[in-house]
């Protein structure tokens, strides 16, 4: 398989008025050429800051890749000018993102015709024909009904769910490598959730795109990530092929999401909930050990002496951040 | 499950809250939003009743009309055997000791300038409760019975995190300890590691204090996890109902199958064999719903019946009701 993102050792911190905030503090993750791939945190843990780290659309100053490396296509996107002509031609067209809120991230006072066709003549150099025949192709595509006569229409005139839907068609219309989608399902209902993951799906075997889905929900991933990355306080605590972090997980902090979270079919008779004691931490001046420490039922004394620990493997491609073995102890 | 032995602390009979919408300078009326439709259901007393639907479907319209911050346009609201839907403001008030809420956004439902024990212990000043004196001490009591630490009752609510805030919330809801508490959506603002917390705590308050939730919610895994029974909210109508094992092992309305086939489970190896049953198109308006079954424009099973009347609820027995010619 070939790896087409290769992230290694990225930091972004956070220059605040109350101090230093590494919100990723030296993650690294590969993305493989038609995979897709889910990471999973809770909110503040880094995982929005990673992605648009590699897209280098951190504002700086405040925040400030302090070092990594992101190889695509052979090239260190880090090395690039964020508001260069390189990087310009990654971004939307290479690597596209969808994001979270799609009212916000589409212009309000622009017709969806014209920010459909506003990536097919700046990446492809089409011309209006041209580019209007293609936004109605992908409209199309992605679900849209009377796709030509909504193209003059404005965003707050779709739903939810259908400007989600516009926003997957304009990520995918230059047809990028990878699609990072940034809670793509988060604002919008379970019924509607589901229609756009299928959607999702669907698109990217189609163009033959990797997906990463960025999200707090982990059942979201369960269905169609083939690999998992796991986040926590800005570091990647455990990562794996999805049955492994699903069915073996091996960091507390994995263990701790999935038994605090119901299933559906189990009722409070059946399986009590076991939350995760304590708050997620304050990311400001963090102590230079494990930052789960203070929530762990499993720590040991190492814990609180040691540092951070680093990644080792626990299994094929099962790679966990973590002092105990909690095999051993369950 | 509770079985007091059919004592039903609150009976919903033909509820319904239209909203006008108004036209034009003289705010001439031009139709209804028909947020609630005509709805019926009871709640035992000792149960949590679930009730589930996406947005816009009425869940939020209903707890308001029960907790009476809304005036209902007909139907009855029976509150431990007396009707409240139509009665007087000024007896409305009294009444409130006997019902709490917690609201959704813990950062939006308290007032940011008020201290904690402010918040919490309003409902007992408002009501005669607590005098200024032993206030502090009636506060205390609430906090440590949410979980809270009682140093921080001088604080005002963005020195607290989110589930702190929500068990804030709790704690003012249960202030004039309520019978009933309708809880609108409690969790979905928190973080998923802290969303157990708030359940358990919930779980535990209406072990320890007998209370009755009408708990809302549109995330279906959390709400079968809590409650004795579940409705599910269609456009303004109560589809389907049943005990909460019932609904998932044996769902009958086709929204209700299509509901629970959407969310997510995290087991990718039960995930990748299940059927998933996406729904086509869009809920529509409320102000312009279908005929017939509100469904039926995005069911595969509609005909032509269902299309000119209205499925009401009946009994297949077990208590599981379900709005549908075809289940």
């Amino acid at each position: 398989m070939t790896v087409l993102l290769n992230v290694e050792n990225l930091k972004t911190y956070f220059h605040t008025h109350r101090g230093l905030v590494k919100a990723v503090d030296g993650i690294s993750f590969h993305i493989n050429e038609k995979e897709i791939v889910g990471l999973v945190g809770e909110s503040g843990c880094g995982k929005s800051v990673s992605m648009l780290s590699v897209m280098q659309l951190i504002a700086i100053p405040p925040g400030e890749i302090v070092s990594g490396s992101a190889v695509f296509d052979g090239r260190d996107l880090l090395k690039y000018e964020p508001k260069g002509d390189q990087m310009r031609a990654i971004r939307g067209a290479k690597i596209a993102m969808v994001f979270q809120e799609p009212m916000t991230s589409l212009n309000p006072v622009l017709t969806i015709g014209r920010q459909t066709t506003e990536m097919l003549e700046l990446h492809l150099k089409m011309d209006s024909q041209a580019s209007k025949k293609r936004a109605v192709e992908l409209l199309k595509l992605v679900g849209i009904p009377e796709a030509e006569s909504r193209l003059d229409s404005y965003p707050h005139q779709f739903s939810g769910g259908m400007r989600q839907r516009v926003m997957i068609a304009i990520a995918l219309s230059c047809n990028p490598k990878i699609l990072i989608a940034d809670e793509p399902t988060t604002a919008v209902d379970v019924t509607t959730q589901a229609q756009l993951l299928e959607l999702m799906q669907e698109m990217v075997s189609r163009f033959n795109t990797s997906l990463v889905i960025v999200t707090h929900n982990l059942g979201v991933v369960a269905r169609y990530a083939e690999r998992i990355y796991v986040m926590y306080a800005g570091r990647i605590v455990e990562s794996g092929l999805s049955e492994d972090i699903f069915l073996r997980p091996v960091h507390p902090y994995t263990i701790g999401l999935l038994k605090c979270v119901p299933q559906l079919g189990e009722t409070k008779s059946e399986r009590e909930l076991v939350p995760i004691t304590g708050l997620p931490p304050n990311l400001i001046n963090m102590p230079q050990n494990c930052a789960f420490l203070p929530r762990c039922s499993y720590h040991t004394e190492k814990c609180r002496l040691e540092p951070w620990p680093e990644l080792h493997s626990v299994g094929e491609q099962h790679y966990v951040s973590c002092y105990v073995d909690t095999r051993e102890i369950t | 499950m509770n079985v007091q032995q059919d004592h039903n602390l609150l009976e919903i009979k033909n509820l319904k809250m239209y909203f006008p919408i108004t036209k034009g300078l003289l705010r001439r009326k031009v139709g209804d939003i028909k947020a609630v439709d005509d709805i019926s259901f009871d709640i035992r007393k000792n149960e949590t009743l679930g009730l589930v639907g996406e947005s816009g479907c009425g869940k939020t319209t209903t707890g308001r009309c029960i907790l009476r911050l809304y005036n209902p346009t007909s139907g009855n609201i029976v509150f431990n055997g007396t009707d409240i839907s139509s009665i007087p403001e000024k007896q409305v008030r009294p009444l409130r000791t006997h019902m709490g809420a917690v609201f959704q956004d813990p950062y939006g439902s308290l007032n940011p300038r008020q201290t904690a024990r402010t918040i919490a212990g309003m409902p007992l000043i408002i009501h005669g409760m607590a005098d200024r004196k032993d206030l502090s001490d009636k506060v205390a009591e609430l906090f440590g019975l949410v979980g809270l630490d009682s140093s921080m009752m001088d604080r005002v609510p963005h020195e607290f995190s989110g589930g702190q805030r929500q068990r804030l919330g709790i704690a003012r809801a249960l202030a004039c300890r309520p019978s009933l508490v309708v809880c609108d959506e409690p969790i979905s603002a928190l973080d998923v590691s802290i969303q157990a917390q708030i359940i358990n705590l919930l779980e535990e308050l209406q072990k320890n204090l007998g209370l009755t939730y009408l708990f809302i919610a549109h995330d279906l895994s959390v709400v079968q996890h809590i409650s004795d029974r579940v409705a599910v909210m269609y456009l303004g109508r109560i589809v389907e109902i049943a005990n909460s094992k019932e609904l998932y092992a044996n769902p009958l309305h086709p929204y209700t199958k299509a509901l629970l086939s959407a969310v997510p489970i995290p087991n990718p190896v039960i995930e990748k064999t299940r059927v998933r049953i996406v729904l086509k198109g869009e809920v529509p308006s409320p102000a312009h719903p279908p005929t017939g079954c509100h469904f039926h424009p995005r069911c595969q099973l509609a005909t032509k019946d269902c299309r000119d009347d209205r499925p009401l609820l009946r009994d297949v027995g077990n208590g599981h009701e379900v709005a549908c010619f075809k289940a």
